[in-house]
């Protein structure tokens, strides 16, 4: 059992981090105020909007509805290791090339659902893309070039050809 | 939004979160997969003093086929009884409404009996476990009981559990081979809140002859409400037009439904005639 403050131990982009916080303390809260990774963003807090979605093991997670104390051990990934220090991600570079986001606030969010779903499944159908990103929530796109930049990615990771978008057909 | 203060408590069995919750009785609750709770808790509308956090008991996550249903531990998460082959064979109600719970990212965590325990009236996993008449298994430190489905919830967001007692394991039934179920659901937006939801079994014998119907709808009371108006309409009959759409008005006129934001009552009891009607027409279909 356990009261006042607790050691935590994550690997958080490759890298093993231990910090000292409360035991309410929210993962997204850990990230952005212990870790300084403040590309995870906070939405509303309760679940619904997508906004923080990071991986956790593997799977997509809302980063506000988990206490860091609770996953002591785990492996996170959050938008700042999709490509590391390295070029963009095919997936961020799809996203950028449609023209996938606006203010931006919810694309790291819709990122890494993207990369969650397209490892489950490599060659998505559009209802299929329109399926998982009910994850997110974006108030500027109107998502479709979300889905677009979606469907680039995916065949961009296959290695088939692009799809002719909206603005090039 | 940030939840109040809380001790933390990480058991490694069951046994050990049942002498937790013996010992703080109210001033606790157990955390699985968070997804329900820890909204509640962001936004203080519950602020639990302890926490007893079983996602290290590894004893309670299994899915097993036992006695003629699939025994579902408390650490089970609803994406890995989507994915579940077991589950898709032998329970393909819960299999066909679990993709309707959530988002792929609370599947990942959210548990199946935590949102049974959750108890929402517009949850689906209420409505399958009425359908099917789940049994729910209760754990506490003086030992274990078992309730039905219809036991198990009170009213919204409350459960029969006492303080410290959990919700160890749900048992679904393994369909019958001539039994039939369909899942529905009507909601604003993919994935938003659901207006109302329908989850029926029926058995059949002898072509369209329905032997037994259980129908569990969502949305029209204060918990999932079984239609036995409609299940005694249906039971004894051969399924044909007729009788589904005389099934569909009934479900209408005797639906009490909630009356908010996402839609109205009038709308919802509408709603319900239309699920009952659509729902029967599959079980028909499959039948013929």
């Amino acid at each position: 059992m356990t009261a006042g403050k607790v050691t935590v131990r994550l690997t958080v982009n490759g890298k093993a981090y231990s910090r000292e916080v409360e035991p309410r303390y929210l993962l997204a809260d850990f990230l952005r105020h212990e870790l300084h990774l403040t590309g995870t963003h906070i939405g509303c807090e309760h679940g619904v909007c997508g906004a923080c979605t990071v991986l956790i093991d593997g799977k997509t997670a809302r980063s506000c509805l988990q206490f860091a104390v609770a996953l002591d051990g785990a492996e996170v990934t959050t938008v700042e290791g999709i490509a590391g220090d390295g070029p963009l991600h095919p997936i961020q570079e799809a996203f950028h090339e449609a023209h996938a986001l606006q203010c931006g606030y919810c694309t790291p969010g819709f990122l890494l659902t993207t990369v969650e779903f397209l490892r489950r499944n490599p060659t998505p159908t559009r209802a299929e893309i329109r399926e998982a990103l009910t994850n997110n929530m974006c108030r500027c796109t109107g998502y479709l070039n979300i889905i677009e930049a979606v469907e680039n990615a995916a065949r961009r990771l296959s290695g088939a050809g692009e799809v002719a978008t909206e603005r090039t057909r | 939004m940030k939840p109040a203060s809380f001790k933390y408590c990480r058991p490694d069995s069951a046994e050990e979160a049942c002498s937790l919750l013996r010992e703080h009785g109210a001033d606790a609750r157990v955390l699985a997969g968070g997804q329900s709770l820890v909204p509640l808790m962001n936004m203080r509308i519950l602020q639990p003093r302890v926490l007893i956090d079983i996602n290290r008991c590894s004893d309670l996550a299994y899915l097993r086929e036992e006695d003629g249903t699939v025994a579902c531990g408390a650490l089970t998460r609803q994406g890995d009884a989507e994915f579940s082959a077991l589950v898709a064979e032998q329970v393909p109600l819960l299999a066909a409404a679990l993709p309707h719970v959530g988002v792929r990212a609370s599947r990942n965590f959210g548990t199946v009996c935590g949102s049974l325990a959750h108890a929402d009236p517009l949850g689906e996993l209420p409505s399958v476990a009425m359908a099917l008449d789940a049994r729910f298994v209760i754990a506490s430190s003086r030992g274990k009981r078992e309730v039905g489905a219809e036991e198990f919830f009170i009213s919204a967001l409350t459960n029969c559990l006492a303080p410290d007692e959990m919700l160890a394991e749900v048992r679904f039934p393994v369909a019958r081979a001539r039994s039939a179920s369909v899942f529905l659901e009507i909601s604003n937006r993919a994935h938003g809140f659901a207006v109302a939801g329908l989850a029926i079994c029926v058995e059949m014998s002898e072509g369209r002859h329905c032997s037994q119907a259980r129908l569990a709808a969502m949305g029209t009371g204060d918990t999932t409400t079984r239609l036995k108006e409609v299940e005694t309409l249906l039971e004894g009959q051969t399924l044909d037009g007729a009788i589904i759409d005389e099934a569909g008005a009934l479900a209408t006129r005797m639906a009490e439904p909630l009356d908010d934001v996402h839609a109205s009552a009038a709308y919802r009891r509408q709603v319900m005639g239309s699920l009952v009607k659509r729902a029967l027409r599959r079980v028909l279909e499959r039948a013929s």
